[in-house]
């Protein structure tokens, strides 16, 4: 689906914020990026979605259809949730029906069907994430990339979002490339986990994680689950 | 903007809908009502006492010309039919003036900031220009286009412009200009045209500055109006040949009426405009308006 070969990217006031990263995702994997702050983690997503072109190195993305949720939701605050869910399906260009029906199957999926009439600002952080998710959702991506979805919410909403994007994962079969800060929420949600070094980001390990879909919650607590998170740890802070 | 809980489910979102549309129903009040007029209201009545005292203690008879007691001002200016169809007029004139130079400089300001927004090199090259605009003594140029385009309603319209046609332009540039990295990103990751991104994305985010701006330029183009008005003595009077005049004839309750005139144009226009964003951008951003009026809206 996705493949990286010695990927370098070098902006132009000289900083290096990837070198020689080589990185293979096939389809149906959920592979989280985890490192620390200004390692390159959301560079390499830009890379794939093509936002930045590599200084080095060979890109191949399989796909076109690719689905990418920032950090912020960016929401169109003069939009209602409905209208925004509707804004990429709109941008593509497709006709209005199919735009509505999208927008009105994605606010399902996420919950969200009594809230198209509201305006994001009427929402809390964690619904205008959904409305993020479903804006995305209505292009069926095949790729989904995630910019540390939910790292400004607090845990328990966190938690809560990971069993939700689980479930969307399972019903909705897209690849999945997950940056993120948090050992427990990679190690949760992912088929494997990368860890990056620090700037300029190179990847120092490439864990497999073993647990079965679905994954329930109570897993956190599982002495595996523990022992594997300690072990991404070590590496995080080996490469630090 | 907050990320505050994040847990809530449907129902705490929908208590978020209920106190989002509280504060309506509360200022439908009598209570509230009274709360936002009452202040203003009782400063109004204690200028108004103070106007009198002026008029009738401060000043022996002779000298209450100078400042004439409101309800001579009323008397002369407002219920003489000769006097008030002189205001009215002049003041219809001073009115269309300014709103064809507000009118121009706002399609021309949109127009500029667009065309700035779209290509560096046009912003380098012009928004020095506009800020010009500011900087020079706009009062000491009026003669000159007096001089140049004669004194009939061109030159006029041509002062109102000048005069507010910089807020417009700075505000809805910067409106322009601050869009979101990550909300251009959504745009390219989208393959949107460059109109499309200025017309779903850069215009909507700019329109509370652009109101800003708005509100400020219609407060400007009334005293562009006025100010021609001084300069150029000559063709149809608008409100500030008037009162240019009654002062040279020590028309002392007619001046004051025209200047109350004049005001209340300015405070219509800037209301008119909060009025407006209110209606327009109140729906989704904080500031919308800004002034108090549109709160109690």
């Amino acid at each position: 689906m996705l493949t990286f070969s010695q990927v370098s990217k070098r902006f132009p006031d000289g900083t290096t914020a990837l070198a020689g990263v080589d990185l293979r995702v096939t389809a149906g994997e959920f592979v989280s990026v985890i490192g620390p702050s200004g390692c390159g983690k959301s560079t390499l997503l830009r890379i794939a979605s093509d936002l930045t072109r590599a200084s080095g190195g060979a890109v191949d993305v399989q796909t076109r259809k690719i689905g990418y949720v920032f950090q912020d939701p960016t929401l169109l605050p003069w939009r209602t949730v409905r209208a925004n869910v509707e804004l990429f399906a709109e941008l593509r260009g497709l006709p209005k029906d199919e735009r509505r029906r999208r927008a009105g199957q994605a606010l399902e999926l996420v919950g969200l069907s009594e809230f198209g009439g509201h305006r994001p600002r009427a929402l809390s952080g964690g619904m205008r994430m959904r409305v993020s998710l479903a804006r995305s959702l209505t292009l069926q991506p095949e790729l989904f990339l995630f910019d540390e979805p939910f790292g400004a919410l607090d845990e328990i909403a966190r938690e809560r979002l990971n069993d939700e994007l689980l479930q969307l994962y399972l019903t909705q079969r897209f690849t999945a490339l997950f940056v993120t800060h948090s050992v427990s929420e990679a190690v949760f949600m992912s088929t494997r986990v990368v860890v990056m070094s620090s700037r300029p980001g190179r990847i120092l390990a490439d864990l497999a994680v073993p647990f079965p879909y679905p994954r329930s919650p109570r897993l956190r607590f599982d002495e595996r689950f523990a022992r594997l998170a300690g072990q991404v740890s070590a590496r995080l802070r080996g490469g630090a | 903007m907050s990320l505050d809980t994040g847990v809530s489910g449907p129902d705490e979102a929908v208590a978020r809908g209920e106190v989002a549309a509280g504060p309506r129903v509360v200022r439908a009040g009598r209570g509230r009502w009274l709360a936002t007029w009452g202040p203003p209201a009782a400063v109004l009545v204690a200028f108004v006492a103070v106007w009198y005292g002026v008029s009738y203690l401060l000043l022996d008879e002779r000298r209450r010309f100078l400042v004439p007691p409101p309800h001579d001002v009323i008397r002369v200016s407002f219920l003489d039919p000769f006097n008030l169809r002189d205001l009215l007029n002049a003041l219809w004139l001073s009115t269309r003036v300014a709103f064809t130079g507000l009118a121009i400089a706002i399609v021309l300001g949109l127009v500029l900031a667009v065309a700035m927004n779209r290509a560096k090199w046009i912003e380098r090259s012009l928004y020095p220009y506009a800020v010009l605009t500011q900087t020079i003594p706009i009062l000491a140029m009026v003669p000159l286009f007096g001089f140049w385009f004669g004194f009939g309603s061109f030159s006029r319209v041509l002062v109102v412009v000048l005069f507010c046609i910089f807020p417009i332009v700075a505000n809805t540039l910067f409106g322009l200009q601050s869009v979101d990295q990550e909300h251009h990103d959504l745009f390219t990751l989208h393959g949107a045209s460059r109109f499309t991104r200025l017309w779903k994305l850069q215009f909507p985010t700019a329109l509370p500055s652009i109101f800003t701006g708005l509100r400020i330029s219609a407060g400007l183009a009334v005293i562009g109006a006025i100010v021609a008005d001084f300069f150029f003595k000559q063709g149809n009077p608008g409100i500030g040949i008037l009162i240019d005049r009654y002062q040279s004839r020590l028309q002392s309750e007619q001046m004051v009426a025209a200047i109350i005139l004049s005001s209340l144009l300015g405070i219509v226009v800037f209301w008119f405009f909060g009025f407006l964003a209110h209606r327009v951008v109140g729906g989704w951003h904080e500031s919308a308006g800004g002034g108090r009026e549109t709160e109690s809206n």
